[in-house]
């Protein structure tokens, strides 16, 4: 402390108001610079700090802890400035009470000093979360110097450190301690870091970018406690996991801290109530920084406390402004990777995005527009422009003449006369670089263009521009235009996969095994995709892609599978829904019926009907009922009959030889053991299949996807049958001896369908595409393929046959099945008064 | 006295890019959307087309598509986007320390 005594009454203190300033953090001494600027002599003021430092730049804390500065560079005061402009400062003597009738406070050491004005500028407190060992040495936050000091210390002894939140600070905390040589294991609640700050998208980068250094990620994790005797030993997440760690740093936010207002009696909401010109409710007293609430808003960032800062001086000294609220903006540095956001990027109606993403630099670009206005904007790897952007949304700039240009940027946007798109890469030099992936210049594409290929397709064929991650397609298009002029037709031979990319089905699907992508932000960002995060027709179809391309290993999106998908039963029109267990080869027995019958009661089921695919189908339950209706059928040995996936739905059997005079094999004994070999596989639709005893073919086997037929000399196969809208028999594909076989050519099928369909198209059309002859090639003239076909069916088959209905009856999502809240109005008519 | 607003539970309740349901006795539901930027907004639980629970549908960007025949829906306004006219109630929604609270007279009215 530098004060024991209370201040001598001075000829100066008499003549002037006293202002106490309580904080001495970065909003404190920014609203005292401010007023010295405009009346250095008006009041006499003193400071109380918390700390034992002088006033110092806490957003610069990172650099310190990352060792690129020392404390005494990030000082934003000195001792001489507050000697300078006789300031008395009170140091690691935090104000503990507020006397607003006799106007003073007292400090913890008993220090009381007697206030005309007082400005509170507490600042924030960090969020600490409330599980078992939060308490434990060992355990910090991130928000002043001490804390830096605590984590130099614990990384000095190397080990491994948990940080438990993703946002700014908690990775600022993660990036230091990494490069002081910890360990570091980052844990996020939510499934995209910085998510209040950046869209899904650029979170996956920064994500990617910080493992590849050596981070560990987890999002979506849930700290259960925090675990050790008398130091912190570890952070056990309530999936079970538990990471060791000798330092957590808890970083998962700030709050206003309001407690010395409250205990004053001023008016508090979010944070200390003040108007226009931070003044609380007690008019002696102001309040300015993160602690505040104006006109319903608390702000986390420096730029609003600034404004906050000359709206409170411009009072103090009479000539009052009034602060008006502050528009955001973050540009950041997140250990070093650059990130930039403002506004409202959520879109919503009459929202328009434009996208540009530069997979090979690692760039994001997107910009929210709105009735000709940029309403927002996230840019991730080159945040150059961000003030430009941020600047035409403040000034609700009517970007209409310079749209085209806009997401390259402003001096793209705004070079002198370029504003057309088509003249601008006209006027590109034939060395300028179109395809940055393949490196393809305007020359060789324009040249390729000349030679005869009129088409984006053939382009991309032939010399490889837009080939690859596809952020040039707009380019060569406009050179296709540029070239060809009004021969260009403007039409792509493949049909894109949606309106969110450039790229067919096939394209994407090759490229997602080519390079090893294994999330769904990563195909968007390295295939460019025009939209933040897809559409209902992308989203399920790369989901599908991904789950075939990674078994075991991908985590499947629950938040892209359609509903029937994501609660394993069937909606229908009045939006309950249709539970069909699964009956092996169509058959049953008592034990099954019984329970099904006793299900029906129980839950009152209006109908009950036996399906085309030899299975009995109970409609009318609700969503609630869910999980019961599974536990109850579980309990009788039912499993899910997947009737409401884009999987294995039926194998269709007649009796066979056991019963039938004709029968020539056991079909009902076949159509089982292909059920159970085949359930529960995802595949790009749906798949059904039939084994019939003898050619009279009473299972209907030539119009289901694979079709077995039973002969006196063994089996014949057949592919590609549909009884829905076009009614299509199978194609024959050939004849084994043995059930073994049958079983083999028919994992080795299903395979190939899942490999190389495109999503939502079922075999018949799939076959009419590529030709029935291709199929006899892959599954029954190449032994070798064949069996590494079926060998990879199986080994995808061993992560897939698990019951989903068991998982959901013993509580898994079961967020799905219930309201988040029921209300029942006590008096109708009141409460729609 | 009555508040004016529904506190219904925290808003890591619903998934991102997800939705969760409010039931009230006597009426439809509301369903409660969440997109990927962590936005919240609440629609009526019934598509202007055919009466489809959107609640069940995938939410992209600021939309969500009806799970019955895919309309757009924007969860702003409540209206359907593209070639589609229609529109669902909208019920005003805010989120304050993490929790999640809808406006007391627009829910009872849907529920009506």
């Amino acid at each position: 402390m530098e004060h024991q005594t209370p201040f001598p009454d001075t000829p100066f203190s008499k003549r002037h108001e006293h202002l106490v300033v309580i904080g001495n953090g970065m909003a404190g001494c920014r609203a005292v610079e401010e007023l010295i600027a405009r009346d250095p002599t008006r009041y006499r003021v003193t400071i109380f700090g918390a700390e034992p430092h002088v006033n110092y730049n806490r957003i610069m804390l990172s650099p310190v802890l990352a060792g690129e500065k020392t404390f005494e560079q990030i000082v934003i005061n000195d001792h001489a400035w507050y000697a300078t402009n006789t300031i008395e400062l009170v140091t690691s003597d935090p104000v503990q009470a507020i006397d607003r009738a006799a106007k003073t406070v007292t400090a913890r050491s008993g220090l009381t000093v007697s206030y005309d004005r007082l400005l509170i500028a507490t600042g924030s407190d960090p969020f600490i979360i409330p599980v078992p060992g939060k308490d434990l040495p060992g355990v910090i936050s991130f928000r002043d110097m001490a804390d830096v000091d605590h984590m130099l210390d614990a990384a000095g002894k190397g080990g491994a450190a948990v940080v438990i939140g993703g946002g700014l600070l908690g990775l600022e905390a993660a990036h230091g301690l990494t490069l002081r040589g910890m360990r570091v294991t980052v844990i996020h609640l939510m499934p995209t870091l910085m998510e209040r700050q950046l869209d899904e998208a650029a979170g996956w980068l920064l994500k990617s970018a910080l493992e590849s250094r050596g981070q560990v990620i987890l999002t979506e994790a849930n700290t259960a406690e925090i675990v050790g005797d008398t130091h912190v030993e570890g952070v056990l997440l309530k999936d079970g996991t538990l990471i060791p760690a000798s330092l957590v740093v808890m970083a998962v936010g700030i709050r206003p801290s309001v407690a010395l207002a409250r205990d004053a009696g001023l008016e508090i909401g979010r944070g200390i109530k003040v108007d226009d010109h931070m003044v609380t409710s007690d008019p002696s007293i102001l309040a300015v920084g993160e602690c505040v609430e104006h006109d319903g808003n608390v702000y986390g960032l420096v730029a609003p406390l600034w404004d906050m800062c000359r709206a409170l001086a411009d009072g103090l000294t009479d000539s009052h402004s009034g602060y008006r609220g502050s528009v955001t903006s973050t540009k950041l540095k997140v250990a070093g990777l650059d990130v930039f956001s403002a506004g409202d990027f959520s879109g919503g109606a009459g929202a328009e995005d434009i996208v540009l993403r530069d997979a090979s630099r690692g760039i994001y670009k997107r910009v929210v527009v709105k009735d000709d206005r940029i309403v927002g904007a996230v840019l991730y790897g080159d945040t150059t422009d961000g003030g430009w952007y941020f600047d035409l949304l403040k000034r609700a700039e009517d970007i209409a003449p310079i749209r085209d240009m806009l997401i390259f940027g402003q001096s793209f946007a705004s070079g002198g006369g370029t504003a057309d798109p088509k003249a601008a890469v006209a006027a590109l030099s034939d060395d300028a670089e179109i395809c940055g992936c393949n490196g393809v210049t305007k020359g060789k594409v324009v040249a390729c263009i000349g030679a005869g290929n009129a088409t984006l397709d053939a382009v991309r064929a032939t010399c490889k521009a837009s080939a690859s991650c596809g952020s040039c397609t707009g380019l060569v298009e406009t050179l296709l235009v540029v070239t060809l002029g009004d021969e260009y037709s403007g039409e792509r031979s493949v049909k894109t996969m949606c309106k969110c990319t450039s790229f067919g089905h096939d394209d994407v699907r090759r490229e997602i095994v080519a390079q090893g992508m294994r999330s769904i932000p990563e195909v968007m960002q390295k295939m460019s995709w025009s939209t933040p995060d897809g559409c209902s027709s992308c989203r399920p179809a790369l989901n599908y892609y991904l789950l075939c391309a990674l078994p075991g290993d991908y985590k499947d999106d629950q938040q892209s599978r359609y509903v029937n998908e994501r609660v394993h039963a069937n909606i229908q029109k009045d939006g309950t829904y249709s539970v069909v267990p699964r009956m092996w080869g169509g058959l049953t027995n008592p034990r099954e019926l019984r329970a099904i019958a006793d299900v029906v009661e129980k839950y009152d089921a209006p109908m009950v009907k036996v399906t085309g695919g030899q299975r009995l189908d109970i409609f009318g339950i609700k969503k609630e009922d869910l999980p019961a209706v599974w536990a109850d059928l579980n309990a009788a040995g039912m499993v899910s009959g997947h009737a409401y996936g884009k999987s294995l739905r039926t194998v269709k059997t007649c009796v066979g030889s056991d019963w039938c005079r004709f029968g020539t094999q056991d079909s009902t004994g076949l159509g089982v053991k292909v059920e159970r070999m085949t359930w529960g596989s995802w595949m790009p639709h749906k798949f059904k299949i039939a084994v019939s005893g003898c050619p009279r073919n009473c299972a209907e086997a030539t119009i289901k996807d694979f079709g077995v037929v039973c002969v006196d000399s063994g089996y014949e196969l057949s592919v590609g049958g549909n009884g829905g809208i076009k009614v299509r028999a199978t194609d024959f594909l050939c004849k084994v001896a043995t059930e073994e076989e049958a079983m083999h050519y028919c994992a080795a099928f299903i395979q190939l369908y899942r490999e190389e369909a495109r999503y939502l198209e079922r075999t018949a059309p799939w076959i009419e595409r590529i030709g029935v002859a291709y199929i006899r090639e892959r599954i029954a003239d190449d032994p070798e393929g064949r069996d590494a076909l079926a060998a990879r069916f199986l080994f995808s088959q061993q992560f897939t046959q698990d019951d989903p209905w068991a998982a959901r009856a013993a509580g898994e999502h079961r967020e799905q099945h219930t309201p988040m809240a029921r209300f029942t109005p006590i008096d109708q008519t009141r409460e729609m008064a | 006295m009555i508040g004016e607003w529904l506190d219904i539970g925290w808003v890591d309740e619903i998934p991102v890019r997800g939705s969760r349901t409010v039931q009230v006795t006597g009426g439809d539901d509301i369903a409660v959307f969440r997109t990927g930027d962590g936005k919240v907004f609440a629609l009526a639980d019934r598509c202007p087309h055919k009466g489809g629970r959107l609640s069940q549908g995938i939410v992209h960007g600021g939309a969500v598509a009806c799970p019955l025949h895919n309309w757009r829906i924007a969860l702003d306004t409540g209206e359907a986007l593209g070639e589609d006219k229609g529109c669902t109630p909208v019920i005003p929604v805010k989120v304050s320390g993490g929790r999640v609270l809808l406006c007391r007279t627009s829910t009872m009215k849907a529920a009506a």
